[in-house]
């Protein structure tokens, strides 16, 4: 499509990957889903990738993922995005595979392929976005709800003694040896975005080495879910997210030859 | 024993690994499993000979992961294969299930052992109705092959994949622990002789200047998840039409039709050979693709009949399609046997006779 040189008298100075779809995206105001969208699209349009790119949607609020993302996708079972992935990956061993999973998913019903993928050191790139709620759903307490956080399923807030803690899959991950880049990211301020950019396109260059998986877990918001303006749930992820997910790497591939 | 795979060859092998040479034979791309008795020779053979060819054999964490590797191979257009036993096929359900809706097609082998639960590792057809009526959520068939032999364990393979391939819908063999665990002579197939099919809807990578492949089994519009299931139950029909098969013996003349479909068919055919020297004229209907089921031959034989037995190695499941079939045009029988036991020539043909002189029988012992 031709970019008209003026919109509505205006320069259009900052515009779309063609790896994003013309579809209108169904998030709500100030979710992070469709920051991470656009992110990850970019890198794959700057990297020349769009042919060779084959992504895995989950079930959750990112279920229709392929719906906005102009790549070849598939849509996995509820926690299985990653075993879908691998079986791509094995089978198109030169494309490159990216996994898109939230934490119900990722890290409650797909623990187990979570775990494994990672051990095998499937040569793929998981997606974990990490905003503490089953969003889809309509905001129910997921592993990585914080205690005392309230959810539709935790109405009175977590409670370890019934609901268990706050599971840091994402640190768990880092332990394993088939894991080779392991960060955490955030989506709520620009600066942020810039990292997480960065992140990703190392995520997609060393599945070319073929020496593990990369893992991000991107921590990101809720508003609807968690029932506060899209600006509070940015200041409330940085009081009470971060401090118990807090954003770096925890494994690189120079420290991973140790 | 040296192996050249580009020709037929005669071999005596078990079932289980009859099966899994033959899948590499027909071309198979990629094979996701996880152990469990009766059944594990295919992936330990499979993991043995993988070097020798060009084909992915990974040993999953679960059936659950092993059966969504296989959705995600089968998507990226690799002809996939999966085997287990029947608690493992249970926990495939739900990604068959999505399969049958994302139209993907892959062959599933189930080597039945007895059940329900942890049950038994001796050989049942318990999950007749698991195989045939869906068993995962939603309205989906598969095409569902029963091999009575070793022989057929091989050849079968070869069926299910072109089955699968043609309608875009797994495959299923199903056959049982003793077929896996039996040795028999065999002529494997040629490898090569089945080709690979196009896969335009693949998703290999968006090729420039075209859309993108989607492979999905979401359809949230209820519009368009009727739209989904009306072409599904065109291509079940289709399947229906086209793809019937069995064997018959000695119906022509026949009072009583065993039907019977695996082993048990063999079962039956000595059954049928102690009835006809005590002059009772018995014929055998072995199914052979249970679904589609061969119901329109059933119905023209019943009206002949002075009865029709089902006999299987369950309570009785396949014996509700016979009775869909037959209508009530004669007398429809059960003799069978469950939790992994078999029945006996013996004890088919005292139900047999039992039948002929309208005595009582015990159904199941």
């Amino acid at each position: 499509m031709e970019i008209p040189p003026l919109t509505n008298g205006f320069e259009l100075v900052y515009k779309k990957p063609r790896t994003l779809t013309e579809t209108p995206m169904h998030y709500c105001p100030g979710c992070g889903h469709g920051v991470v969208h656009r992110v990850l699209m970019e890198v794959v349009d700057e990297m020349g990738i769009q042919d060779k790119t084959i992504g895995v949607a989950p079930v959750g609020c990112s279920v229709f993922a392929y719906d906005y993302m102009n790549v070849d996708m598939q849509e996995a079972a509820h926690g299985r995005a990653s075993a879908a992935a691998t079986g791509i990956k094995r089978v198109l061993p030169d494309r490159f595979v990216f996994s898109y999973q939230g934490d119900g998913d990722l890290a409650a019903i797909g623990t187990a392929e979570t775990i494994h993928v990672v051990n095998r050191g499937e040569n793929i790139l998981m997606l974990f976005i990490n905003n503490a709620v089953y969003g889809m759903t309509g905001g129910q307490m997921a592993p990585t709800t914080l205690l005392g956080m309230k959810t539709t399923t935790s109405p009175f807030g977590r409670e370890s003694g019934l609901a268990g803690h706050p599971l840091k899959i994402t640190n768990l991950l880092a332990q394993l040896p088939g894991a080779y880049y392991v960060t955490r990211q955030a989506v709520h301020t620009a600066a942020a975005v810039r990292k997480l950019k960065k992140a990703i396109q190392l995520g997609f260059q060393y599945q070319s080495l073929k020496k593990g998986t990369c893992f991000i877990e991107v921590v990101s918001n809720c508003p609807s879910g968690w029932k506060m303006t899209p600006t509070d749930s940015n200041k409330w992820l940085e009081e009470n997210m971060l401090p118990m997910y807090p954003l770096g790497d925890l494994k690189t591939p120079a420290r991973s030859m140790n | 024993m040296s192996t050249n795979d580009e020709i037929s060859e005669v071999r005596i092998m078990k079932g289980n690994e009859a099966l899994a040479e033959a899948a590499f034979r027909a071309g198979m791309q990629a094979y996701f499993g996880y152990p469990i008795t009766p059944q594990s020779e295919v992936i330990e053979y499979l993991m043995k000979e993988q070097p020798k060819h060009d084909c992915v054999v990974l040993q999953a964490e679960s059936e659950v992961a092993a059966i969504n590797m296989v959705f995600g191979a089968a998507g990226a257009g690799a002809r996939v294969m999966i085997s287990s036993s029947s608690p493992g096929i249970s926990l495939m359900m739900e990604g068959i299930s999505y399969m049958t809706s994302a139209e993907l097609p892959c062959l599933i082998v189930n080597v039945q052992r007895g059940g329900p639960g942890l049950g038994t590792i001796q050989p049942s057809q318990g999950d007749y109705f698991q195989a045939t009526k869906g068993g995962g959520h939603g309205d989906y068939r598969l095409i569902v092959l029963a091999p009575a032999s070793v022989q057929e364990m091989a050849d079968f393979v070869f069926e299910g994949f072109r089955l699968s391939e043609k309608y875009r819908n797994p495959a299923m063999i199903l056959a049982d622990g003793a077929l896996g665990q039996m040795m028999e002579k065999l002529t494997l197939p040629p490898a090569g002789s089945l080709p690979y099919v196009d896969k335009p809807w693949a998703t290999t990578g968006k090729p420039a200047g075209k859309d993108r492949r989607i492979i999905t089994s979401l359809f949230i519009q209820p519009e368009k998840m009727e739209q989904v299931n009306l072409h599904l139950q065109e291509k079940y029909r289709q399947i229906q039409a086209e793809e019937v098969r069995f064997e018959e013996y000695g119906v022509e003349d026949a009072d009583i039709v065993l039907v019977a479909f695996g082993l048990v068919a063999r079962i039956c055919q000595k059954t049928m050979q102690l009835a006809r020297k005590k002059g009772l004229r018995v014929g055998i209907l072995r199914p052979i693709t249970l679904f589609p089921f061969p119901s329109q031959r059933i119905a023209e034989l019943a009206p002949k009949l002075e009865a029709i037995v089902t006999v299987e190695m369950n309570a009785g499941q396949m014996l509700e399609d016979v009775r869909l079939a037959v209508e009530g045009r004669c007398p429809v029988h059960f003799k069978g046997r469950m939790g992994g036991m078999i029945p006996s020539p013996d004890e088919v043909l005292e139900a047999v006779e039992a039948i002929a002189e309208k005595r009582n029988f015990e159904l199941s012992r």
